[in-house]
């Protein structure tokens, strides 16, 4: 950006600030500098409309809420202000050990763009007074944010835009076209998924990432639809192969451990599983011996106990 | 050089930055801002002439940074930065919140403070969920793990030895971290059992970092890794197993003395010979093969397993 640009959207912001009434676009045009009539150049209306058009784009995309309307009826032309209020941070203040879990939350996104977003919410704490350390020494958890689609589905989840991708499933080789009301993006197991409501299908799905090719589309508005109150994006993801299944089993005793870390939950000792293959939790959870037992489903139950009945019967 | 669209953002940063810090070094804000102090000056200069509408000498934006030092004299109503965007507040919350997953944190409770002032200064405008992170064990444990390495403090781990198939837990002198064949793997001291171990980070279910000092001996030599994880030793359990063709895979996968067919008449049925430091492994193999692992020797892991397959029935006895 040319520094002019840069100089004119400061001055834009500052008069746009200390403006209680709306300021209709001339008015703009005659106190910020940058917007001057070039004298006898009849495209010069045309061209500060477009440059105004421009710069009202970009404070919008830089989040700062541009508020349009008129001071009385009698007011022919829209008119623009930003309501300071609504533009300033809140005061916030960190002790030093609140700063240092801050400056180490900033640096978990090492993707180029969310990490950009993340330094630049570092700035503005910054720039409210607040000491924020973000070299201070700490644990932060590896985070690969990587997937060149998740900035735009994230952003898409967060204002309800509906989106539409090429999807390769899993065991096919031609992409399909998915459009997606996304309810939200979920890391596990170290990959990026989206889930939501597909809408061709009109039933809720979720996609990896690495799964979409070529460029994510956003289709419409934001605020197109409505989530869903208590989605529950582990549970689309994690029971989202065709076939996959819920197993309840009850685990006591020190032998369960292998167990345990494939539950997703744990609950007065009884294991919440997913699991597609029974032949292969059955193996697991007879591998536990005594110290598991399938509460649910049978066919499952009925295969543990088959091999503890082949074992009880085998070994010798 | 930074991108161009950074630019106004951090111009409009700059002067409630410098409000705020009265006399902060140029060096300091632009490492703060992430630019160099060259770029800040031509920022500073830029701002010189940005102002109030009218434009007079009363209108503009008055500052000065001379020896190195910034000080802001008029702020033309800039005083406070710009409220942060949906996106910037999401991103912090959300590393907030997984912060708040890794166990052994000092200062958990300041992770939720801090989670709460940022939602607060957002405005509430982060839904909950849109983003949720669920970390792995090894995502989870490594940052607490090399944290203790460099600070030298000992742990209390609640771990998984699949070899005896239990969860126990132990204080621990951690001396190294390394991978082998795609696993990491914490090497360390352990107390109880007096003697080096090697822990798997995926099998250990928690651990916390302890005030006191880590303390292995002084005269440890750690062997080279190039040698292998495990070993079998000649102490350890001889332990002859019957296999079917579908479980062969343990003949390759773990270091057997002894392998030959049974006969003909059963084609692909091995018999085994292997040494082993825990036989509860060998329990559980033979367990969760339903049959197709047997024990054949020793008569007493033979009988364990006999016995605790049929405690495990009983349990299902009625239901």
């Amino acid at each position: 950006m040319a520094a002019r640009r840069a100089e004119r959207l400061v001055n834009l912001v500052i008069c746009l600030l200390s403006t209680r009434q709306f300021l209709s676009a001339e008015r703009i045009r005659d106190a910020v500098p940058g917007y001057e009539r070039a004298d006898g150049d009849p495209k010069t209306d045309e061209a500060f409309k477009r440059m105004f058009e421009r710069d009202k784009a970009e404070l919008r995309d830089l989040g700062i809420p541009l508020e349009t309307g008129r001071n009385s009826a009698f007011d022919t032309d829209e008119g623009y202000r930003i309501k300071r209020g609504e533009y300033e941070l809140p005061e916030i203040e960190f002790d030093a050990a609140e700063a240092t879990a801050v400056g180490l939350a900033s640096r978990l996104w090492q993707s180029a763009q969310l990490g950009e977003a993340a330094r630049s919410a570092l700035l503005k704490l910054r720039a409210a007074g607040t000491e924020v350390d973000s070299d201070a020494p700490g644990a932060i958890p590896s985070l690969d944010a990587a997937d060149p689609a998740l900035p735009l589905l994230l952003d898409a989840s967060r204002r309800s835009c509906v989106v539409r991708f090429d999807y390769v499933k899993a065991g096919d080789r031609e992409p399909q076209r998915r459009t997606l009301e996304p309810w939200g993006v979920l890391s596990w197991r170290r990959r990026w998924y989206v889930a939501g409501l597909d809408r061709d299908r009109d039933e809720p799905r979720s996609f990896r990432l690495s799964r979409i090719t070529g460029p994510v589309q956003t289709a419409g508005r934001p605020g197109a639809f409505t989530r869903p109150p208590d989605v529950d994006l582990l549970a689309m993801v994690a029971g989202a192969a065709e076939d996959a299944r819920w197993a309840k089993v009850a685990v006591q005793g020190s032998r369960a451990g292998n167990l345990r870390r494939l539950a997703t939950s744990e609950r007065d000792g009884v294991l919440t599983i997913s699991f597609t293959d029974t032949a292969w939790l059955a193996q697991r959870v007879t591998a536990a011996g005594s110290s598991a037992r399938v509460l649910e489903p049978a066919d499952l139950r009925e295969a543990v106990v088959a091999r503890l009945r082949a074992a009880a019967g085998v070994a010798r | 050089m930074t991108a161009p669209e950074q630019r106004v953002p951090r111009l409009l940063a700059m002067v409630p930055y410098f409000l705020a810090r009265p006399g902060v070094s140029t060096a300091q804000a632009a490492a703060d801002f992430g630019i160099s102090e060259k770029q800040l000056i031509k920022d500073l200069d830029l701002l010189w002439v940005c102002g109030l509408p009218g434009h007079g000498p009363g209108d503009l934006i008055d500052l000065s940074y001379e020896g190195g030092t910034v000080s802001i004299i008029f702020d033309a109503g800039m005083s406070r930065p710009l409220r942060l965007t949906g996106e910037e507040a999401l991103v912090l919350v959300v590393a907030l919140r997984t912060l708040a997953e890794i166990p052994g944190m000092a200062s958990s409770d300041a992770v939720q403070r801090a989670l709460a002032k940022v939602e607060a200064a957002a405005g509430g405008a982060v839904a909950d969920s849109t983003v949720t992170i669920e970390l792995d064990a090894i995502q989870r444990l490594q940052p607490v793990l090399q944290r203790s390495l460099a600070e030298r403090r000992a742990l209390a781990l609640r771990y998984y030895t699949a070899a005896r198939n239990e969860t126990t837990e132990r204080m621990v002198d951690p001396l190294r971290m390394f991978d082998a064949d795609g696993r990491s793997y914490l090497e360390a001291w352990c107390r109880s059992a007096e003697g080096v171990r090697v822990f798997r980070v995926d099998r250990i279910e928690d651990v916390q970092i302890l005030d006191e000092p880590a303390a292995p001996p002084a005269d440890l030599e750690l062997r080279d890794l190039a040698e292998g994880v495990f070993r079998p030793a000649a102490e350890h359990l001889l332990v002859e197993l019957e296999l079917s063709p579908a479980y062969a895979w343990v003949a390759d996968y773990y270091p057997v003395e002894t392998a030959q067919e049974v006969d003909d008449h059963a084609p692909g049925r091995l018999r085994i010979g292997l040494r082993v430091s825990e036989p509860a492994w060998v329990q559980a193999l033979a367990l969760g093969s339903g049959g197709e692992v047997r024990v054949l020797s020793p008569g007493w892991l033979a009988d364990a397993v006999r016995t605790d397959a049929a405690s495990a029935l009983a349990a299902y006895d009625g239901k």
